[in-house]
């Protein structure tokens, strides 16, 4: 009992890092209808600058992440202006800007693994936070796990707080929508776009910070999985649905970890993605996904 | 034979004659021989899944999955049965026909979702296919698991590849000029119209993704015994990213545009390795990325944009056009 708890702590916790990648997804294909594959890539730049800037510029940790997610809003940003916009202002098939987006994930992969960049071995993070635990009611937590759920929640609150509170907000929420309606309410497209890919890729740098706190190896290779688990999580909970990222994302942790604790290591991608599948069959757009109607 | 068909033979074989002889004089190498075989290969699971994406419009990530179930059934016959003509023509009929029957049994239930979410189940689908050839070893120890199958007879030639090859454009050619394949691109202009008007979509769905898949393991048979060794990350969901690129760059509804882009697609890669030299290693990725990123934004409808090359065309006469350029999604 108590090691089935101690399981569902780990799958939180995992599951609250996917949820942070996860709503960088869902917003992105809200907006603009495009699975942002480079997503799971600024996941692992933001894990490298955190990571850089603890060791090599010697910041505290909390300002090293601070600086990381600075960092990737710029590069988010920087992606949707160089590589997706040119395709949006061309009116290019959805397919195309797909496309890209796989090839802005290879560049930044392969980029970053060239030896006067990041290189291409695994690098070991050096750790954060003392190693404290705790014994409660029998079973054990540790401070790296407070500090994920803690920084997660905040994070997340605050993005509720910007998406339904602000007028920036509420342009996203126009934006995601009806884009041509809300471009003829005089709300500028490309600038809010702009925002929901910094707030997003500011989001995915925490989630890369905490990543490597909690699985402290980093290498830049490391976005794929992660990025493809979290896309599928918000999938899973609906595409388009920042409440369906967070719940994809918590049963999504909790299935990988609960399957390699009980069942087998060796399978665990594989069930995780077998009961992606069946859930899109018996709910073809997710757990909280909104039916629409079949237009003709 | 009816004349319309004389001429593409006729050509088929004349390129064949060409290209046999270049090899046997050493003209071409075993080195470029290889990348060649390669290429064609790429071609037979570009065009399986041209006719998936392309034609019937169904977003499909997991085309790797069915390459390296092919490879792995193919090579798993010829290493029970022996490497000989016969065991390898059954070998590459298993590999296919293994693929297909997949094909069938999933595409049956997941046809039926549309777009992204068909290609992020059969995304999760290719790595499901993956993490089972990673254990593989535990089903039998010759498939080798995540240490990879080795001793398969080198039994894949030129003249296997290039008719192989023939075959399976020839073969999507005729499907997609039929009643069947014109039913396929409905399916893809507008599905609920296409149903509307009394398409039995889900047939076509399916008929376009089991012929495509069966390609794509015929493919993989092909690869197993050119290289004798495979191992699981040869067909992970990367992999289905290479074809899918060759199909898009080409241009979607474009057979001769698929065609062209998986050879050259291959050879660009080639290419790349003689120009960068000892950073190839390092660079490849880098380049390949930068390539694709610009052919994409400079012509996001493909190279060929849905439009065909024909014989017709290139003689001087007026250029056929193929299915309507704008692809589904």
């Amino acid at each position: 009992m108590e090691h089935l708890l101690e399981q569902t702590l780990n799958g939180l916790q995992l599951g609250f890092v996917y949820a942070l990648i996860a709503v960088g997804y869902t917003m992105v294909y809200g907006i603009i209808k495009l699975i942002n594959f480079a997503h799971g890539d600024v996941f692992m730049v933001g894990a490298f600058l955190a990571y850089f800037g603890f060791t090599s510029w010697g910041l505290p940790w909390p300002v090293a992440v601070l600086v990381s997610m600075a960092g990737c809003a710029v590069l988010g940003v920087g992606i949707e202006r160089l590589a997706y916009r040119p395709l949006r202002a061309r009116g290019a098939p959805r397919i195309a800007a797909l496309i890209t987006a796989i090839g802005v994930s290879l560049f930044i992969e392969y980029f970053t693994s060239l030896n006067f960049v990041f290189g291409s071995d695994y690098r070991n993070v050096p750790r954060v936070l003392p190693d404290r635990r705790w014994e409660l009611g029998g079973i054990t937590v540790t401070n790296v796990q407070l500090l994920v759920l803690v920084t997660v929640l905040v994070l997340v609150a605050s993005l509720q707080f910007v998406v339904y509170r602000t007028r920036v907000g509420k342009a996203m929420r126009a934006v995601a929508q009806d884009t041509d309606a809300a471009r003829l309410m005089g709300i500028d497209v490309d600038r809010i776009i702009a925002c929901t890919f910094a707030l997003g890729s500011a989001l995915a740098a925490a989630a890369g910070a905490l990543f490597a706190v909690a699985y402290p190896q980093i290498h830049p290779f490391m976005g794929i999985m992660p990025g493809l688990k979290a896309f599928t999580a918000a999938v899973l909970g609906g595409i388009g649905s920042i409440p369906g990222a967070l719940l994809g994302a918590l049963v999504m942790g909790q299935v990988e970890v609960l399957t390699a604790a009980y069942v087998t290591t060796d399978f665990r991608d594989a069930i995780a993605f077998a009961l992606l599948i069946l859930v899109l069959l018996l709910r073809p757009t997710g757990l909280l996904g909104k039916t629409a109607p079949e237009k003709v | 034979m009816r004349k319309q068909a004389f001429a593409p033979a006729a050509a088929a074989a004349v390129l064949y004659l060409g290209l046999a002889w270049l090899r046997q004089a050493g003209f071409i190498g075993i080195y470029w021989g290889q990348i060649m075989d390669l290429a064609l290969i790429t071609t037979i699971q570009a065009v399986g899944l041209s006719l998936i994406y392309g034609f019937a419009g169904q977003f499909s990530l997991g085309h790797a999955a069915f390459y390296g179930l092919g490879a792995y059934v193919a090579a798993f016959v010829t290493r029970a049965f022996g490497g000989n003509t016969l065991t390898f023509a059954l070998a590459l009929a298993a590999g296919a026909a293994t693929a297909g029957l997949v094909a069938l049994l999933i595409g049956l239930p997941i046809l039926r979702l549309r777009s992204d979410y068909l290609g992020i189940a059969t995304l999760g689908f290719g790595i499901i296919v993956k993490v089972l050839l990673d254990n593989a070893d535990k089903l039998s120890p010759v498939l080798g698991g995540a240490r990879g199958m080795a001793g398969i007879p080198r039994l894949t030639t030129f003249h296997w590849v290039f008719w192989l090859a023939v075959l399976s454009v020839w073969l999507a050619r005729n499907l997609v000029r039929s009643s069947h394949g014109r039913s396929c691109i409905a399916v893809r202009e507008d599905e609920v119209a296409a149903d509307i008007m009394g398409l039995d979509t889900t047939q076509f769905k399916t008929l376009a993704f089991v012929v495509g898949c069966a390609m794509a393991g015929l493919a993989g048979g092909l690869y197993a015994h050119l290289y004798s060794f495979l191992h699981p990350s040869s067909f992970d969901f990367l992999k289905s990213f290479d074809v899918l690129l060759v199909v898009v760059l080409g241009g979607l509804g474009s057979l001769t545009g698929t065609v062209v882009t998986a050879i050259g697609w291959v050879f660009l890669l080639e290419a790349l390795r003689g120009v960068l030299g000892q950073q190839f290693l390092d660079w490849r990725g880098v380049v390949y990325a930068l390539v694709l990123i610009v052919l994409m934004i400079l012509r996001p409808q493909g190279l060929m944009g849905g439009r065909e090359i024909s014989l017709d065309g290139v003689l001087g006469r007026a250029a056929a056009r193929g299915g309507a350029g704008r692809g589904a999604a």
